[in-house]
């Protein structure tokens, strides 16, 4: 009795800290009055001011066409890397495959950030390429960062399945490429779309790495919204977490659909 | 002969982006870090000289410069002690979480795991700003604390380093909860039955059985939490004051108010060698060892 007690409050409280942030985030989106603390009334005024934000309208569909590409880039690469490290037996210097593989994952923001730009600076005055920074710097460097979790996904439901399903077709005549193409992709398709899917948020939210590789005529949202509430609030802001959240949960829970799909 | 190079095109297209936009770079801030820096664009000399014969010209200046410091070594001690003390409270509050997650039905089991991580989904940046809202002066937390007489005026909750606190422990609670789960998931729930029924009492249990079965869920999670918590740049910026400066912020002054690029490239060199290469070296091992012993 006392034991089950405990476990609902401590569950409650938990989702109670994790949830709360975000309601009053929602919940003030409403407030009519322009100072965003002190509530006025309800009202759908700022969704509108948002809706006719041209900074913010033009900084979300960079950032969506920014993280769409990125994330296919990763997927295939990721894939690629998950793959060799699971079904591949001879990877020349293997450590070093891992290594390369592996820290993104663990190596701050800030730091890779900074990498990027001094290479891309460097590159620039070598073979003078990229002459400016913009989309496409900040797209290589999401796609960098977003292929270790993309190959982490693709690994673990490698490793998880029957590789004797393959060596049956293989002994049933089909040859390597028709192996992968009719009998492990299909399978392992669920964590595509869930790595792709993860791979799409992680480019979407990045702040951090897209400041440093940022230039002329590519801010993304997270940019913009930054800018916008470093030094306070914005009633407009207020108005866009609500969207991008309900936004981005939607994604989240299609992520675990395809990626719980794969272990029925 | 075909899946040869079929191996090899799966295998180098990944290395080639790799080493290019990934290892080069890496490589390109330890050679700035060891160069002399200059006024001018870019703000640091050559490493190779030909003018009068071939000449290295490197320094270690810049990393003397960053140790013989306070200011840079104290922010590096004071995001390390963040950082521990995020983890901390991030292990205190995930660990019953995912404890009694872990121990519940299967069905029940599925949909609580779904909403301690979908937050995890939602916007970085502004779950942060959440907080900004919840801690102003005339927040939701300042009303509650003056409607239930705690205070008589509003408390100045922003803009120190407890909020900063708040903000990463908010945000990097999921890292936590998950791999803590996935080992807790796997663990025989009988264990703790057993151990019942041979007269251990619960807080026995606890530390003798519980708690030993799940070091490799804890030590995965911490390292989670502990890593990109050392770097944080935006919740100190968001949430934070001035009582107290932060590694993320020294790296980014440094390089973008300061101008030093040599000086910014040692700091963040520093921070690899300290924090990640350990960890890198670490899992490479492991997961060399666990190899080996499956075959």
């Amino acid at each position: 009795m006392k034991s089950s007690l405990i476990k609902s409050t401590v569950i409650f409280l938990g989702l109670f800290f994790l949830y709360f942030p975000i309601l009053v985030l929602i919940f003030y989106s409403f407030n009519e009055n322009k100072r965003v603390m002190v509530w006025k009334g309800f009202s759908l005024r700022w969704y509108n001011e948002l809706f006719n934000n041209e900074q913010i309208i033009e900084a979300f569909i960079i950032s969506i066409k920014i993280a769409a590409l990125s994330a296919t880039f990763a997927t295939i690469l990721g894939l690629m890397i998950g793959y060799s490290l699971v079904r591949i037996r001879k990877i020349p210097f293997k450590s070093f495959y891992i290594f390369l593989s592996s820290t993104p994952l663990v190596l701050p923001e800030l730091i890779l950030g900074l990498s990027m730009l001094l290479f891309f600076i460097s590159l620039n005055n070598v073979i003078g390429f990229p002459s400016s920074r913009g989309q496409l710097t900040i797209f290589i460097s999401h796609v960098t960062f977003c292929i270790a979790f993309v190959a982490i996904i693709i690994q673990a439901r490698l490793t998880d399945f029957n590789k004797n399903i393959e060596e049956a077709a293989m002994d049933l005549g089909y040859n390597y490429t028709k192996v992968l193409y009719k009998i492990t992709l299909p399978i392992i398709l669920p964590s595509i779309i869930a790595g792709w899917l993860l791979a799409f948020t992680i480019s979407l939210d990045d702040l951090v790495v897209a400041s440093f590789t940022t230039g002329p005529g590519a801010n993304t949202l997270p940019i913009v919204v930054f800018s916008k509430v470093r030094l306070g609030l914005s009633p407009e802001v207020n108005a866009l977490s609500a969207i991008l959240m309900f936004a981005l949960i939607i994604i989240g829970l299609f992520y675990f659909y395809f990626n719980k799909k794969f272990k029925h | 002969m075909k899946n040869k190079l079929f191996e090899k095109y799966f295998v180098f297209s990944p290395y080639f982006w790799l080493i290019l936009f990934f290892f080069i770079p890496l490589a390109i801030i330890f050679k700035i870090s060891i160069s002399v820096s200059e006024w001018g664009m870019p703000p640091y000399q050559d490493i190779f000289l030909f003018d009068n014969g071939f000449k290295i010209n490197t320094t270690f200046e810049n990393y003397v410069y960053i140790f013989s410091d306070y200011y840079y070594i104290g922010s590096f001690v004071n995001s390390l002690i963040l950082a521990l003390i995020s983890t901390f409270f991030c292990l205190l509050i995930g660990f019953p979480l995912a404890f009694y997650i872990a121990t519940s039905n299967i069905r029940l089991r599925n949909i609580l795991l779904v909403l301690v991580v979908i937050p995890f989904w939602s916007s970085f940046l502004l779950r942060v700003y959440a907080w900004k809202i919840i801690l102003q002066n005339n927040g939701i937390l300042n009303i509650i604390l003056l409607n239930l007489g705690i205070t008589s005026e509003p408390l100045q909750l922003l803009y120190n380093q407890y909020a900063v606190i708040m903000g990463i422990v908010y945000t990097y609670l999921p890292l936590m909860i998950l791999p803590l789960y996935g080992y807790l998931n796997k663990f025989d729930l009988n264990l703790i039955e057993a151990s019942k029924d041979l007269g251990l009492n619960r807080i026995k249990t606890f530390f003798k059985v519980i708690l030993p079965l799940s070091v490799p869920g804890i030590v995965a999670g911490s390292l989670l939490v502990f890593i990109p918590v050392v770097g944080e740049f935006i919740i100190p910026e968001m949430l934070g004051g001035s009582d107290r400066l932060y590694y993320g912020k020294i790296l980014w002054e440094e390089f973008f108010v300061n101008r030093n690029w040599p000086g910014a490239s040692a700091l963040a060199f520093s921070g690899i060698i300290i924090l990640v290469l350990p960890i890198v070296i670490f899992q490479i091992l492991y997961s060399r060892w666990s190899q080996k012993n499956e075959i």
